[in-house]
């Protein structure tokens, strides 16, 4: 039911905006571009559609999903309901790693430079939070903001002196989080990432679930517990570092999706991972339609939206852990 | 000193070193199958430290811990996991799994990496929360449950895991006497049916009413072991923990100690 619901907000997300275009046009043009029969609409119309609309909008449902299952994987493995991939730096150290090859040149090496930097991003934030002691969710939240805050200054210092003119509003709007820019191949390398690391953690639910009463527990379990964790929060960053190369530091999706699907369906990973995975999908796909289309013709990075809906939340998180210990 | 135990557990120099500060030296020590070891000395013995280092969890620097005719420590993960189970102590999560979801993480050593619970395991979850008498409880939230509650449901998690050792830290705190009397039992029966069982217990009393045999540690070192009625006398608890003890025993009761300052 979930599928056909990101099936639907494809298909209608695609017919928002200018140029009045209905969803049997969507399927006609897609149609046509697979191969089976001629397209319902004129060339500029159907570019409009194939070209322009639906790779931005299968790239927001990639990253949806991606985001969702990064931010899943690591609430599990550091036991922090609060984890996220942004909000532990991982964002910022992809965007970091991007913004220095993609100014250096050699845009082919975006999503490994991403991926790299959000691997040291996170490895950094966890040898800080537990630098003083017991890793905690505050104190992680906090090394968190460090090493977030400290990769941002680099990357806006790398931007202040190499960027000029009128690309500095194009990589301001990247930075905050935009799928503007998303075409086939942004398509393609959030694709490749869903598949190496997305569908095998969702499988591996499981695994995650052994987590539940901490690493001694998962370790009588019988999961080997230290490469278990590398594993997975690699996979964490790959999925990071590859949606951020495609669409830049959007935030708070990891947080607040697998939250309210918890709220839901309960916390078990067989089919919490699936859902927030789906649901991700669905919520990133409309907040980039309205960020496209409220101010129209003018448009919002998307990443204000998600801010937007997700700093509430997680203030609200916060004060119910204040409730809860 | 050791009790021999060709079926049962036989740890020899087992020895484990926490962040360079050596916590257990050398510990030679055995839990015979079909009976109830209890591990017993003072805190900070390094009872629990020994109970994870027995349960394969803790990197030894040195030793040989048997069970049976298997070496433990050579074993597969996964088929330790089928062989030991661990009872922690005030083992929490922050996840609102229900009391079947807690049990049935017991399975997971059972499941392939990809593959969800089957009707069987669903089964053998079922009847271990039955024989820990929490039945009742299937559905709750486990954050919400007692300490004592708590305790039960993760005994019955360990028993999901179809274990033949049986390690338990600390099983009886949170407890109150009458759960505390029926964990115990529950232990007794277990063992009657040839699982090895040995728990830390820092209550000498029920140490001395319900165990067959006990370890006593003391600094890192095994100080005494044997059948409970002949070790666990009032010159070793004196020696041990600096009380006067006096053993009660009474027609038709099980043992108890009575204890009183030294001078």
């Amino acid at each position: 039911m979930l599928t056909a619901a990101v099936l639907a907000s494809i298909t209608f997300a695609v017919t928002f905006g200018p140029a009045n275009i209905t969803p049997v046009d969507v399927w006609g043009s897609i149609l046509h571009h697979l191969g089976l029969g001629p397209s319902p609409l004129e060339p500029l119309r159907d570019s409009i559609v194939w070209d322009l609309r639906l790779p931005r909008i299968l790239t927001a449902g990639a990253v949806g999903a991606g985001l969702a299952i990064a931010g899943v994987v690591m609430q599990a493995i550091t036991r922090n309901p609060l984890a996220d991939p942004y909000l532990l730096g991982l964002s910022s150290g992809a965007s970091l790693g991007a913004v220095a090859v993609l100014l250096l040149g050699s845009a082919l090496l975006l999503p490994f430079a991403a991926f790299l930097g959000a691997m040291i991003a996170l490895a950094a934030t966890l040898v800080l939070a537990g630098a003083f002691g017991r890793i905690t969710p505050g104190r992680t939240i906090l090394a968190g903001i460090a090493v977030s805050a400290l990769a941002g200054a680099v990357t806006s210092l790398i931007i202040f002196w190499t960027v000029t003119g009128d690309s500095y509003r194009e990589i301001l709007g990247w930075l905050l989080g935009s799928l503007a820019g998303a075409r086939w191949p942004a398509v393609g390398i959030a694709a490749v990432a869903i598949l190496v690391a997305g569908v095998p953690i969702t499988l591996s639910g499981r695994v995650l679930d052994a987590f539940a009463f901490g690493d001694t527990s998962a370790a009588t379990l019988g999961i080997n517990v230290q490469a278990t964790r590398w594993i997975m929060l690699t996979g964490a960053a790959v999925l990071t570092g590859a949606m951020v190369s495609v669409s830049g530091a959007i935030g708070f999706v990891g947080l607040i999706l697998p939250h309210a699907v918890r709220l839901l369906v309960g916390p078990r990973h067989r089919l919490l991972l699936p859902l927030s995975a789906l649901v991700g999908a669905s919520f990133l796909i409309w907040a980039d339609t309205a960020a496209r289309s409220l101010f129209d013709p003018r448009e919002l990075p998307v990443g204000i939206v998600t801010a937007i809906i997700g700093a509430p939340v997680f203030a609200a998180l916060l004060a119910r852990r204040r409730v809860n210990s | 000193m050791s009790v021999p135990a060709m079926n049962g557990l036989d740890a020899q120099r087992v020895t484990v070193r926490l962040d360079g500060r050596l916590i257990i030296d050398g510990i030679d020590c055995s839990a015979p199958s079909g009976a109830v070891t209890a591990l017993i000395g003072p805190n900070g013995a390094g009872k629990s430290t020994l109970l994870h280092a027995l349960a394969t969890i803790l990197p030894t620097e040195a030793g040989v811990i048997r069970f049976g005719d298997d070496d433990l420590l050579a074993m597969k993960r996964r088929t330790r996991a089928r062989t030991i189970a661990l009872v922690e102590q005030d083992a929490t999560t922050e996840l609102s799994l229900s009391v079947a979801d807690v049990v049935s993480l017991g399975r997971i050593p059972y499941q392939g990496m990809f593959s969800d619970e089957s009707v069987h395991d669903r089964a053998i979850a079922r009847n271990a929360l039955d024989t820990v008498g929490m039945s009742a409880f299937a559905e709750r939230d486990v954050t919400e449950l007692s300490g004592g509650e708590r305790q039960r449901v993760l005994l019955a998690r360990a028993l999901a895991q179809e274990p033949r050792l049986l390690l338990l830290d600390e099983p009886t705190n949170h407890l109150d006497i009458s759960a505390q009397l029926s964990t115990l039992a529950l232990l007794h029966d277990l063992a009657a049916g040839g699982v090895t069982v040995m728990a830390a217990l820092h209550d000498l009393t029920l140490a001395t009413g319900w165990s067959d045999h006990v370890i006593v540690l003391s600094g890192g070192h095994v100080v005494a072991s044997g059948p409970t009625g002949a070790t666990l006398t009032p010159r070793l608890i004196e020696d041990v923990y600096g009380v006067h003890a006096e053993i009660i025993e009474r027609q038709g009761h099980r043992p108890t100690i009575a204890f009183s300052p030294r001078d």
